[in-house]
């Protein structure tokens, strides 16, 4: 039998995780090589707006890895996004009286509602999710530009205006603009933290990586199958409904195709995070940095001036380069095991 | 010792097909029962219906420590204590030692919180149950499959378990892990826990059993204690029929050299190997699981590369880059994991079989001449004897020993030189066994080397001119199959 | 002998189980449009028409060539991202070819020439993007989704480092003329299409290459363990995928006269939705070149029909999704209710 108590490095591994690690160095090597091209970018203006402009991306991430984590995909949320924002714009703007609360819970619950047909289909149809979900990405997004023509929607009431412009800490700059922690962002981070400890510490979260480890295996251990692929895919939904608010509360416009389209984008940042695309694995923590890498990468290209046609081949490269390492890390690591193993 | 568990009348139809009829099975309290039959026999529906997985046709009877069931339930059956541990382990690979083992805590009632040191404490304490030492905090899936399987043994010792059903735990174990699985099973007797037992391998029935039941075609043959029976007998009853082995026709004397292997070496894998097959020789590999016996074939195989040490064929040195090199040689390989490695199930049986020959079967305009293909599968299937429903079906819808044939047929059209065999009758029924090792024998004849590993010494002992011992990567010892060799093995090197 | 045909036919539906519904799907569609073409135009428009059919000609070969391209590399239980980003880098360099060398060459009277050496260079250039993601996926072991979704970003953005986002227009008449120009009728793009389709169709049944890449998609490792090399394999079959991306992108160009960056992205998962309702198994392994073509008929009716109606297209793109899911379920039902005919040969 082998015996073998964890060391401290081994604990803090898995505190911290290896991944996770990794990217954080590479993060932190990033932003000091950006800072001593251009110091400015380090200054806690740009940094609020860095987290700003990925809050909506890093939301619809963290939806996206629970549904990968349980061994699905789903690429419709986009869609889903977009219909949940023209559901509350066209709300909004013929009843601008209506409760804030209300308002802001109905692209929420458009998510959940589309987020669980989605599972129900999978379940149901007992069909591959990706192929599903291409499937409802087509039938949200052609229904929702039938239906509304396409058109543009803006001009929401004040409340919806202001909002976003609240500050959690604010400062001011030499040119007297106020700058500050965005409300945006605190809810950006609120999802990361509630998923975070979701998937640590509740039962919950726990059976969603067990299903995405070996799904027979979950279903002889009794789980409910169809109940947590509706967890997992309502909270996707969820996320692209909060995704879709809090686009529209940066740009306050509606504009059909400005998210769909860019599916990818999160994918990217959530594998780069870590997160297997079989299944079983990936973190928030990991996820939250994969996003923020993309994010700071972004900033850094415009700060040094790069031109942002420029910008997705650095992006594109990063990915590549990124799995590929992750890939033969773990073969090398499976080698060096099988090799022990053998002496 | 009472009857635990009593089973009466139990019958189960399917769509029509008997697969149990009117069974009386009996388990006594703590002992270690051994349930064997061919592939069919029933086997696995009398396990499942102990298991609450499948409702057994009406009149039949369980009986649990006095409680009367016409039936179980799942549920039932994990309440009456209950625990099945499959051949394809239910593990999540991806979660930790602790979390598999303790993974029914979250399916309980009550807080939605994980409460981790109860889930470690659980742990902990059914892994002392079984001297178990693993560290609670490891990936599952990062451990040999052995621990693996360990781990999954632990999970059933919560919460009161009071009968363990394995079905073929023995099949990826290397000696010593069966050691210590046997071990694992004498301390849950101990605790007063059944055990039930299905294996294909023989040997370790008569090891461990302390009774055997024998089915054979749903219905029950009898119930034996092992001093009652021995091998031979056990495959009677098992197969209803009389089996007399032929030995390997002798080899002529004359027989030029077909392979010469010398010093082969590969680092981490075996070490310093040398020997030779002659045309027409059949000579057996036998040692345990993890040997370097199949890494050997692999390295002959051409699909890895020693580190140093040379292979001659008909005593030209070759070196291999890949296995399709040693395919153009003649030397082939039917590998050991038939399911994963040998065939390709959900294809045809003729594609299947055509895969090595592709370039052979081209006409002058370069594409695949269907009709020769189907002319030469048809040609197989009845030198094999292989049992078919037609070309076009799926290799699935086989039996384990027709898909064997299947892998076997698609080197044989490559005329090879060399075959060699690793397992080849693993998991497949004993008549069916039969059936390959006499076309092995007579391939033989044809004037093939082959090279067959085995880690069943009857199977190397009876279908072999020559037997070589490897152990930890290396030959220690060389026998000629005769009235002694089977003594000296098992005295010798543990291999029963 | 209508028995025969009958036989035959019922043969032929049970060897191809995952297509066998395509063709009353395709005779349904047609008829429905037909008539439904007929009552709203109160019969001024025809769906049976020489127009519509040109209409619909003129689409499908782009269309086609690239679901055959994705189509490839779903056999190997793989995918192909890259298509759209490909076929857009390989027609900004061949459009910027024609743009630098195009004045100089019609001075010179060189433009047939040109225009041969840029459309074999934009095919050369093609399969070394293919070949890129095959090494990706052979070499470095990265998961098909993962590699091409890398150089599906990567590919898009050299394409628009190059054309810094503008769109680069003022191609050769004559090159226009391979979308423009037809052969009795028959548009020269259709007729490669059809020519393309045919060859591939022999490649996947009946060369030794095609049936490697069948086993492959459902078994790497038995495949593998036959002698067979699937690295090459793989990588060859990316390599196709690039060749028929080339063809695409040739048509794309002629057809537009212009390329950019973003022409097109969102045919990426239509192609999949093709490949899928033509009875390729997104799993690996199965899957026929006629399904897919009669998978893209369905679409482009439908597509051509609903145009012809003046309903938007956009309903059309949640029609097609919605007939995806309809089939999908179609084949569950089947798959946990075969049919009697199906329970007796088992049995």
């Amino acid at each position: 039998m082998i015996n073998s108590s964890p060391t401290v490095q081994l604990r803090l591994q898995r505190l911290f995780g290896q991944n996770e690690m990794v990217l954080l160095l590479v993060l932190l090597g990033m932003v000091t090589a950006i800072t001593i091209v251009s110091p400015r970018f380090l200054g806690p203006e740009n940094l609020f707006s860095i987290l700003l402009s990925a809050s909506y991306t890093g939301i619809f991430a963290i939806g996206f890895l629970l549904v990968l984590v349980s061994g699905g995909l789903d690429v419709s949320f986009t869609a889903v996004a977009t219909v949940a924002q023209y559901v509350m714009g066209t709300v909004l703007i013929a009843n601008p009286d209506i409760p804030p609360a209300v308002a802001v819970l109905l692209p929420l619950v458009v998510g959940v509602a589309l987020g669980s047909l989605n599972a129900l289909l999978i379940h149901y149809l007992n069909a591959p999710p990706i192929i599903i979900t291409i499937a409802n990405l087509n039938i949200f997004f052609g229904l929702l530009q039938f239906i509304t023509g396409g058109e543009w929607l803006n001009g929401f009431p004040e409340w919806f205006d202001h909002f976003p412009q609240t500050y959690v800490i604010s400062f001011q700059n030499a040119d007297g603009v106020s700058y500050g922690l965005s409300i945006i962002v605190v809810i950006w981070i609120a999802v990361a933290v509630v998923a975070g400890l979701l998937m640590h510490y509740f039962k919950a979260g726990r059976k969603l990586y067990a299903m995405g480890g070996n799904l027979e295996a979950a279903r002889r251990a009794g789980i409910d199958i169809l109940r947590y692929r509706i967890f997992a895919y309502g909270f996707l939904g969820f996320c692209a409904g909060l995704g879709g608010l809090v686009h529209t509360f940066i740009t306050q416009t509606v504009v059909p195709n400005t998210l769909v389209g860019h599916e990818f984008d999160v994918v990217a940042a959530v594998v780069l995070g870590g997160a297997s695309i079989f299944g079983g694995s990936g973190t928030v923590v990991g996820t939250v940095l994969g996003v923020t890498l993309l994010a700071v990468l972004g900033n850094a290209l415009t700060i040094m001036k790069v031109p942002t046609y420029w910008h997705e081949v650095f992006v594109g490269g990063i990915v590549i380069l990124s799995i590929a390492i992750t890939t033969l890390s773990a073969i090398a690591a499976r080698n060096r095991e099988k090799k022990y193993h053998a002496q | 010792m009472s009857d635990f568990i009593a089973m009466r009348h139990v019958t189960k139809n399917y769509a029509g097909v008997q697969a149990l009829k009117q069974i009386d099975f009996q388990l006594k309290r703590g002992e270690v029962h051994c349930l064997c039959g061919e592939n069919g026999s029933g086997k696995s529906t009398l396990i499942k219906i102990l298991s609450g997985v499948v409702k057994p046709d009406e009149g039949s009877e369980i009986t649990i420590d006095g409680k009367v069931f016409p039936h179980l339930t799942a549920q039932q059956a994990l309440e009456q204590g209950v625990r099945v541990i499959y051949q394809d382990l239910a593990l999540f690979p991806n979660l930790t030692v602790k979390e598999n083992i303790a993974f029914q805590s979250f399916s309980d009632k009550g807080s939605l919180l994980v409460r981790w040191r109860k889930v470690e404490k659980t742990a902990r304490a059914a892994m002392d149950l079984i001297g178990l030492d693993l560290d609670l905090n490891r990936l599952t899936g990062s451990l040999p499959i052995a621990q693996q399987q360990l781990v999954e043994i632990t999970r059933a010792l919560i919460g009161e378990p009071k009968l363990l059903v394995l079905d073929e735990p023995t099949a990826s174990l290397t000696r010593k892990e069966v050691n210590a699985l046997f071990e694992v099973i004498a301390r849950l007797k101990a605790r007063g826990v059944t055990t039930m037992f299905v294996s294909h391998k023989l040997n370790e029935v008569f090891e461990i059993a302390e009774r055997v039941t024998v089915l054979r075609d749903g219905e029950k043959i009898g119930e034996y204690t092992p001093a009652e029976i021995d091998h031979k007998k056990l495959v009677f009853l098992m197969t209803g029929r009389k089996y007399e082995s032929a030995p390997p026709a002798p080899l002529d004397p004359a027989a030029e050299t077909l392979l010469e292997v010398k010093n082969l070496t590969r680092n981490g894998e075996f070490s310093d190997l040398s020997f030779t097959v002659k045309k027409g020789e059949i000579v057996g590999i036998t040692g345990l699981l993890g040997s370097g016996r199949t890494e050997l074939a692999l390295s002959i195989f051409g699909m890895t590369h020693p580190d140093s040490g040379t292979i001659l064929l008909e005593g030209k040195p070759i070196k291999l880059r890949t296995n399709s090199e040693a395919k153009k040689l003649g030397i082939v390989y039917v590998p050991e994991d038939r399911l994963r490695q040998g065939v390709i199930q959900a294809q045809t049986i003729l594609d299947n079989m055509s895969l090595t020959v592709l370039d052979n079967l081209l006409s002058k305009l370069g594409l695949l001449d269907k009709k020769r293909m189907k002319h030469d599968g048809e040609t197989w299937v009845k030198d094999l004897q292989i049992k078919i429903p037609s070309l076009d079906s799926s290799v699935k819808t086989l039996s384990g020993g027709n898909q064997q044939k299947v892998v076997l047929s698609k080197w044989l059209a490559t005329n090879p030189k060399l075959l060699i065999l690793d397992e080849p009758t693993i998991g497949i029924d004993v008549l069916a066994k039969n059936g390959v090792h006499d076309l092995v024998k007579e391939l033989a004849t044809k004037g093939i080397g082959i090279i067959l590993i085995s880690d069943e010494i009857p199977e190397v002992l009876a279908n072999c001119h020559r037997i070589l011992v490897m152990q930890k990567g290396r030959f220690v010892h060389e026998v000629v199959p005769g009235p002694d060799a089977e003594r000296d093995l098992f005295e010798n090197f543990n291999l029963s | 002998m209508l028995n025969k045909i009958l036989e035959a036919s019922r043969g032929w539906g049970r060897r191809n189980a995952e297509m066998a519904a395509l063709p009353f799907l395709l005779l349904g569609v047609v008829a429905v449009l037909s008539i439904a073409t007929e009552i709203v135009s109160e019969g001024n428009i025809h769906f049976l028409s020489v127009e519509n059919f040109g209409a619909m000609a003129a689409q499908i070969p782009e269309l086609g060539l690239l679901s055959l391209a994705m189509m490839v590399t779903m056999l190997t239980a793989g995918i192909n991202l890259s298509i759209i980003s490909s076929a857009n880098l390989v027609g900004v360099g061949m459009a910027v070819t024609f743009v630098t060398f195009g004045p100089g060459a019609a001075a010179a009277g060189m433009t047939i020439p040109l225009i041969v050496v840029t459309i074999v260079g934009g095919l050369l250039f093609s399969v070394l993007l293919g070949w890129f993601n095959g090494l990706l996926i052979a070499k470095l072991k990265i998961t098909p989704v993962l590699a091409t979704l890398g150089t599906m970003i990567l590919y898009e953005g050299l394409t628009l480092a190059i054309t810094k986002g503008y769109v680069i227009s003022g191609m050769p008449e004559e090159f226009l003329n391979i979308a423009a120009g037809s052969f009795f009728g028959i548009p020269y793009a259709l007729i490669l299409f059809v020519v393309v389709a045919i060859v591939i169709a022999y490649v996947l049944q009946r060369r030794p290459f095609g049936r490697q890449l069948y086993m492959l998609g459902s078994n790497q490792t038995a495949t593998s363990f036959s002698a067979v090399n699937i690295d090459r394999v793989i990588i060859k079959t990316y390599m196709l995928s690039g060749l028929l991306v080339g063809f695409a992108a040739i048509i794309m160009l002629s057809r537009f006269s212009s390329a950019n960056a973003r022409q097109g992205t969102s045919l990426l998962l239509v192609t999949v939705l093709i490949a899928v309702l033509g009875g390729t198994d997104p799993d690996g392994g199965f899957g026929k070149v006629l399904g897919l073509v009669m998978a893209l008929l369905i679409m482009q009716a439908i597509t051509s029909g609903l145009n012809l109606l003046s309903i938007s297209s956009f309903l059309t793109l949640g029609l097609w999704g919605a007939l995806l899911i309809g089939v999908i379920a179609y084949r569950s039902y089947r798959a946990k209710n075969p049919g009697k005919r199906a329970k007796s040969l088992a049995a």
